[in-house]
């Protein structure tokens, strides 16, 4: 019971932070159901044994990336209602029509077979706890590669974004 | 005594790829965009960390950390360019960007 409670709250603020997100006038309160649904899915990874994951998730996406949001979102102002109303051509249709496609794909697998997925691997015995040392043993020795080059990226991302504050500076000055 | 399989784990997941598909969609602001993008990716990361326990395998965990990374570079790219297009245009709506297309 507690195993199923322990999914079934999550999973609701997940859901409800989600649908905040998307229909929320207020990019304040956009940005508000988004940390709600980071919070919950920590706790979910907490309950698949994920626990350094979900202190990671709490610290750079609640807490780094949220913040950069919610500045961003301060910096532009969040008076402002969405100016146009204008619809690209076609665009209802295409949206409802992905939409009832990936809808009636899971409600299909949800009938079909009881929510059971057709996973090719049966459940492994073996348990595992996502300890750091854990995580690090094997970052640091088969993924190392990958790492290198995530690394390279951030410093990508870093410089990308000094340069495009830097070149708006420069254009300010010369008007 | 029903069990919490790995099965719910993939529809939640599933769901919540959708929502956020569905608000990439239909919203015009560039920020809220950038925020059904984070939801999309999370999405992903839940089924990662699903296959992890689910396969006893701790590379699922860390495809999160490279998937976390990429997230936070492209946020912080993402708002710098929406900061730097809404000083010009004083607007965050993707219609008002049509002047990129050349």
């Amino acid at each position: 019971m507690t195993e199923i409670l322990l999914f079934a709250i999550p999973a609701l603020l997940i859901i409800l932070g989600a649908l905040i997100v998307v229909f929320a006038k207020n990019p304040v309160h956009n940005a508000m159901g988004l940390v709600l649904t980071l919070t919950s899915l920590a706790i979910v990874y907490i309950s698949l044994n994920a626990t350094f994951v979900a202190m990671v998730q709490m610290l750079v996406y609640a807490g780094a990336v949220m913040t950069l949001f919610l500045f961003v979102i301060m910096m532009i102002g969040v008076d402002k209602p969405e100016q146009s109303r204008k619809e690209i051509k076609g665009q209802t249709f295409l949206i409802s029509g992905t939409l009832i496609l990936l809808v009636s794909i899971i409600v299909y697998i949800g009938l079909e077979n009881g929510l059971n997925w057709d996973l090719l691997f049966p459940e492994s015995e073996n348990a595992i706890e996502g300890t750091p040392s854990l995580l690090a043993s094997s970052m640091f020795t088969s993924w190392v590669f990958p790492f290198e080059v995530i690394s390279i990226l951030l410093i990508v991302a870093t410089t990308s974004a000094l340069a495009l504050a830097y070149e708006f500076k420069k254009s300010e000055s010369n008007d | 005594m029903i069990e919490v399989t790995s099965d719910w784990y993939l529809t939640l997941s599933a769901v919540l790829f959708s929502i956020g598909f569905l608000g990439m969609m239909f919203r015009k602001n560039a920020l809220i965009m950038f925020m059904c993008i984070e939801l999309m990716l999370n999405a992903v990361n839940l089924t990662f960390i699903t296959a992890s326990k689910h396969l006893g395998l701790i590379d699922g965990q860390i495809a999160v950390f490279f998937v976390l990374v990429v997230a936070a570079a492209e946020v912080v790219v993402g708002l710098a360019i929406i900061v730097s297009i809404f000083k010009k245009q004083e607007s965050a709506s993707v219609d008002m960007l049509s002047s990129s297309k050349g």
